[in-house]
């Protein structure tokens, strides 16, 4: 009997990355997918995003795990998209229980420099696209009579990180708006927590973007995994650089299953201690 | 396959409660176990201390599961007895991977200035000085084992919030959050977690008594448990009174497990979102 026998969980931003390991690993413990992700670029997002190629092999590996999935192109920041692909899943699986606001894009630049098309298109997609995936959600699980939703934060929405002011704002934001969503709708027992990841190794992280953040000093050829992960790792306590996607994928599961079914408003790091230091 | 198939796990107050609830559930899940209890009538206390008989019944649970457990008498306080129960336990089942450091109690209920010293002191000396003394028992354990493993501290609500007439309790689990920090930090090195968890009311002896029944209904004589239920209520975000020892067990089961291998220095709360309000 998997942890999530008979559920249904709605994944954004899951054509790859944590995303697809976050619908695979709920898959995997019985789960149902509904899927949505942008599979574009957006203009200021310095590495390449999902394609429509990656979102068909996250289908074909739930498949395998003799699950249905529901695949949607749909971009967080377009409400009426969200809430079309979400309505359609649930029409075509039949229920709500589990919600992972996932879908989240990253660029860089000081608070000086960033241009007005980062700031908006990063807070767009990384906090109201957040609230998107939860406003067009609750219908659903208030008629299911309860749920669970988890919201991707960040270390970054706890302890500020320079040169990526806006993307601390927005996951800082999306902490607030738990905190808010779990008091609306606790007395539905809609248990609303956010998991707040150290740097995960994805596309997200592993491009050339990143690791100019990281080794501004460096000649881009001296900028090798190798080298990055030494940079990465001071920033946690447990001597490692980042974390798998499975990581947060086991964290997601726990607060998705019935074991969590008394955990709401949580703020839950999986950072190999990155707030201790 | 368990979650936490051929761990030890070593658990303080195992004889009922909550500890005898960690004990099985991680025996479900794999797990031989060391058990400690102190046994003994605590001064100041509105409830009955654990037996020699409730520890038999842990021990009768735990084999049921077919798993192996040794259990023992010993006191928090006293780190010489804890030492030479953890030593022991371990010598017999060859390794420890987790702690469960959930001794506690709960004494005289009264304004700060009105506490007396005994009841100040015995409190911290359980309650904070008892966790210390089981992490310091079994650091040199897992650290010997060369393979990391997880420490779980049983915090509390009043741990990450004030409660009026509760000062001393209030105070010792506060201290479980700054010693759970400085453990996490000292010991990442060495892959060993150290996280608190922060329970609500749960529904043991620990607080089903009159002792806590009068703290939350002040004007009755004598308030029954249909006093205590509204009142316990209003405290938590989810429409419920308290949550079941096995909700704390299912948090502590998965901080225990490889699916939390890198969460460490985390406060978290089980709590029906008590934090919120």
């Amino acid at each position: 009997m998997g942890r999530l026998e008979g559920k249904v969980a709605f994944v954004t931003g899951a054509a790859r990355g944590q995303g697809r390991s976050h619908a695979l690993r709920m898959a995997q413990e019985g789960a149902d997918i509904i899927a949505i992700d942008i599979e574009d670029q957006i203009s200021s997002v310095p590495y390449k995003m999902a394609t429509p190629d990656d979102m068909a092999e996250t289908v074909k590996q739930i498949e395998a795990l003799d699950r249905r999935i529901v695949a949607t192109k749909a971009d967080v920041r377009d409400f009426a998209a969200v809430k079309g692909a979400l309505d359609e899943g649930v029409a075509q699986l039949g229920k709500l229980d589990i919600v992972s606001a996932n879908a989240g894009i990253f660029s860089f630049g000081t608070m000086e420099e960033l241009t007005d098309e980062e700031w908006d298109q990063l807070v767009d997609v990384n906090l109201k696209g957040v609230w998107h995936t939860a406003k067009a959600a609750i219908p659903h699980l208030r008629a299911n009579k309860g749920g669970s939703m988890i919201l991707t934060s960040s270390s970054a929405g706890v302890k500020a990180v320079p040169n990526i002011g806006h993307y601390v704002a927005a996951k800082h934001g999306v902490i607030g708006l738990m905190k808010t969503l779990a008091l609306e709708l606790a007395p539905d027992f809609i248990r609303v927590n956010t998991v707040n990841p150290t740097s995960v190794n994805t596309d997200m992280i592993q491009n050339a973007a990143a690791y100019e953040l990281f080794a501004p000093d460096l000649e881009p050829e001296a900028r090798t995994k190798e080298v990055l992960g030494a940079r990465f790792q001071t920033l946690n306590a447990i001597p490692l650089p980042w974390v798998e996607p499975v990581d947060i994928s086991n964290a997601v599961l726990f607060l998705a299953s019935d074991e969590a079914r008394y955990i709401t408003g949580q703020i839950f790091p999986i950072d190999l201690g990155q707030l201790l230091i | 396959m368990g979650r936490v198939e051929g761990k030890v796990a070593f658990i303080t107050g195992a004889a009922r409660g909550q500890g005898r609830s960690h004990a099985i559930r991680l025996a479900q899940e794999g797990a031989d176990i060391i058990a400690v209890d102190l046994m003994e009538e605590i001064p100041g206390a509105p409830y009955a201390p654990a037996t020699e008989a409730e520890l038999a019944e842990t021990v009768k649970a735990v084999e049921a599961l077919d798993r192996r457990i040794v259990a023992s008498k010993a006191d928090v306080r006293d780190f010489d007895s804890i030492k030479k129960a953890l030593d022991d336990g371990v010598a017999q089942l060859g390794r420890l991977d987790i702690v469960s450091a959930n001794a506690g109690l709960s004494t005289q209920m009264a304004p700060a200035q009105e506490l007396t010293e005994e009841i100040w002191q015995n409190m911290i000396a359980t309650n904070l000085t008892g966790v210390w003394h089981t992490a310091k028992a079994a650091i040199p354990h897992l650290k010997a084992g060369g393979h990391g493993g997880s420490l779980i501290l049983t915090s509390s609500e009043a741990g990450i919030k004030g409660f009026g007439n509760v000062a001393h309790y209030v105070s010792a689990k506060h201290g479980v959050v700054g010693l759970m920090r400085s453990l996490a930090l000292e010991l990442a090195p060495d892959f060993i977690r150290v996280n608190s968890i922060h329970p609500t009311q749960v529904d043991t002896d620990m607080i089903m008594n009159e002792g806590t029944y009068k703290l939350f209904a002040p004007d009755k004589e004598h308030p029954t448990v249909d006093d205590f239920r509204p009142a316990s209520q209003s405290l938590n975000a989810l429409p419920i009174p308290w949550v079941e020892a096995v909700d704390i067990s299912n948090a502590v089961l998965f901080l225990a497990s490889d699916e939390s291998r890198y969460v460490t220095g985390v406060t978290l709360a089980v709590d029906a979102g008590a934090f919120l309000l």
